[in-house]
């Protein structure tokens, strides 16, 4: 009898495990089928082109398809290694991204403090709702603007170098200029709006912690230096991590918008060379083969953000 | 609280700063502002800086005459009505599955989803897909290749997850299908999160520009952000660079300035309007997506 009760309990545990996933799916279905859409989207869109990226190996021909276009190894590295327009890409996209952190990384905190320093509320606000106004406009709008500000015959800004007996400059054409055009338009357009989540961080801080400093004889940098410093620590490692992580991600909007021709020795990155080489000289498995690169390469980098953030005790950016 | 006297002098310099700031901010819309209503002669002697010179309505009333801005702008408004639809719509519906626990295979999904922000096959192969799915030169191109955006399905199944469970499986007493619970019960409670992801989708149809460049050649259907493009950048260069150009040439081109300017403000107004809405919500949006699932 017990025996038959043990057979009976053995034989009926993968059963229920089975009618229990069964019953999820059939008294779910309904929920399973709405994410079909869903799941398809990125089947489609984001993994068929993950396969896709198989004609870096072919010498893809449009007409012949993945299937009949002939295999070529790893040829398309090979050129693109010893391509000198290669190392110039990589190198620009290199050092504009790094520009931008040296020069934009730090600006959002610094704004962040300063705006908590004001206690007049109304005079915050209005500072906020200007300086966060810039990141919700396209690079289309913003580059226009810029475009029209530096123009050297109408741009406001050549009208003041003339009127302090400079000649005018051709910022959008001079390869001298063109990073720190994209480097201060870029910090323009989005300060305020990196500046939010450093100012929640702030306002997360207890305000005990101000008031012991206070007793304790601390004026208001020594409170900034020792608490709202500190308390900002883990927001900004983490963004930080994520901002190297992304590195080879340059904005390169920005830069289809305000580049040309005379600049493209110091403007030109990987994604518009890619743009420019692949989609409209159409040569898509060289160009693919240097998009993957930088995938490769970017998808190593925010691996490594990421056990950073771990290691120094952060959650982690997933 | 008593300030001493160098915190009362750093505060000043502080505000002094921030109003700066602040300025610096607005001084190019209020150039470009100035620019649009000013007469063609003002601006290419370079005599408007921040005040209209020889004020003039002209080159808004061009501009809202040319049939190519008004066709631009009623593509810009369609697609990001019909666009922002399809996203919340398709995010939604994704992301409410993906928040129940009694999912098969929820996480190996959503490992899935956020492994495409990480990693994907690029523009080239993401071109050939685009245009294998016959979407070139159509309206859907607007709308299908982004029409999910990953980190907003993070935002919408955390969101959703907050949603107390027992109110779902009291409805579910009730006799509430799936269904029903989720459109009568979880969206309605969701709409802060809806509210945030509708703007920013909204935000991004209205500013995106680079979809039409890869997948539009059809220069009916371009929409602002593209035809602001052909109008102001190529001829930038005519303008400024070439000096070989006859000095008749010259003028036709910068006559064109002020058009360019009242093109500029009236492709930013819709986003003006919508501003108050956006600054509501979009502290929320950043907090929501630091919410780790």
């Amino acid at each position: 009898m017990a025996n038959l009760a043990e057979v009976a309990t053995e034989a009926t545990i993968p059963h229920t495990r089975k009618r229990r996933r069964f019953h999820s799916l059939r008294s779910h279905w309904d929920l399973y089928l709405l994410m079909v859409p869903g799941i398809l989207y990125f089947i489609i869109y984001k993994y068929v082109p993950m396969w896709g990226i198989v004609i870096a190996f072919q010498n893809y021909s449009v007409f012949s398809g993945i299937s009949g276009s002939e295999w070529v190894g790893l040829q398309h590295f090979k050129t693109m290694f010893g391509n000198s327009d290669f190392y110039k890409i990589f190198t620009n996209t290199l050092l504009i991204s790094i520009y931008k952190l040296l020069w934009g990384f730090p600006g959002p905190i610094i704004l962040a403090i300063m705006l908590n320093e004001i206690r007049n509320m109304l005079y915050k606000r209005s500072i906020q709702t200007l300086v966060y106004l810039p990141h919700f406009l396209s690079w289309i709008i913003v580059g226009g603007i810029m475009v029209n500000v530096l123009s050297p015959s109408s741009g406001i800004v050549n009208q003041l170098l003339t009127m302090l007996g400079f000649e005018p400059i051709y910022f959008l054409t001079s390869p001298d200029w063109f990073r720190s055009i994209l480097v201060a338009s870029d910090i323009w357009k989005e300060v305020g709006w990196g500046a939010i989540i450093y100012l929640a961080a702030i306002a997360g801080i207890d305000p005990q912690l101000y008031e012991a400093a206070i007793m304790d004889g601390a004026n208001k940098f020594r409170q900034i230096l020792h608490i709202t410093l500190p308390a900002m620590m883990g927001v900004i490692v983490i963004l930080f991590l994520l901002r190297l992580g992304h590195v080879l991600d340059v904005g390169f909007e920005q830069i289809f918008i305000l580049y040309n021709p005379l600049v493209y020795d110091v403007a030109d990155v990987i994604e518009t060379y890619v743009y420019r080489v692949g989609i409209q000289q159409a040569k898509f498995s060289f160009t693919t083969a240097v998009g993957l690169f930088k995938a490769v390469i970017g998808l190593l980098l925010v691996m490594m953000a990421n056990r950073g953030a771990k290691k120094l005790g952060q959650e982690g950016i997933w | 609280m008593k300030l001493s006297r160098s915190e009362q002098l750093a505060s000043g310099i502080n505000h002094v700063l921030l109003g700066t700031l602040g300025l610096l901010a607005l001084l190019p819309f209020i150039h470009v502002l100035a620019q649009s209503l000013s007469s063609h002669d003002a601006i290419t002697t370079g005599r408007v800086t921040l005040w209209p010179v020889d004020f003039t309505l002209e080159s808004y009333s061009r501009v809202l005459q040319e049939q190519a801005f008004l066709n631009a702008f009623q593509v810009s408004v369609l697609r990001t009505v019909a666009g922002t639809l399809v996203n919340v719509a398709l995010t939604c519906l994704l992301a409410y599955p993906l928040s129940k626990t009694y999912i098969k295979g929820r996480s190996t999904i959503m490992f899935l989803i956020v492994f495409t922000m990480m990693f994907g096959g690029g523009m080239i192969p993401t071109f050939l897909v685009v245009k294998a799915t016959g979407l070139l030169n159509t309206f859907w191109a607007f709308i299908i290749p982004g029409a999910i955006s990953a980190f907003n399905v993070i935002i919408m199944k955390n969101f959703f997850q907050s949603v107390p469970l027992e109110l779902e499986e009291s409805a579910k007493m009730d006799g509430g299908s799936n269904l029903g619970i989720l459109f009568r019960i979880v969206i309605p409670l969701s709409m802060p999160a809806i509210a945030t992801i509708t703007l920013f989708h909204a935000v991004g149809h209205w500013n995106s520009f680079f979809d039409t460049v890869l997948y539009i050649t059809d220069r009916k259907m371009f929409p602002l952000q593209v035809y602001l493009r052909e109008l102001i950048m190529f001829n930038q260069s005519n303008i400024d660079n070439n000096s070989g150009y006859s000095s008749n040439m010259d003028s036709a081109l910068l006559a064109l300035e002020s058009i360019k300017a009242a093109a500029l403000i009236a492709s930013t107004v819709p986003i003006l309007i919508v501003y108050p809405f956006l600054q509501k919500y979009f502290v929320k949006g950043i907090m929501l997506g630091s919410v780790k699932g």
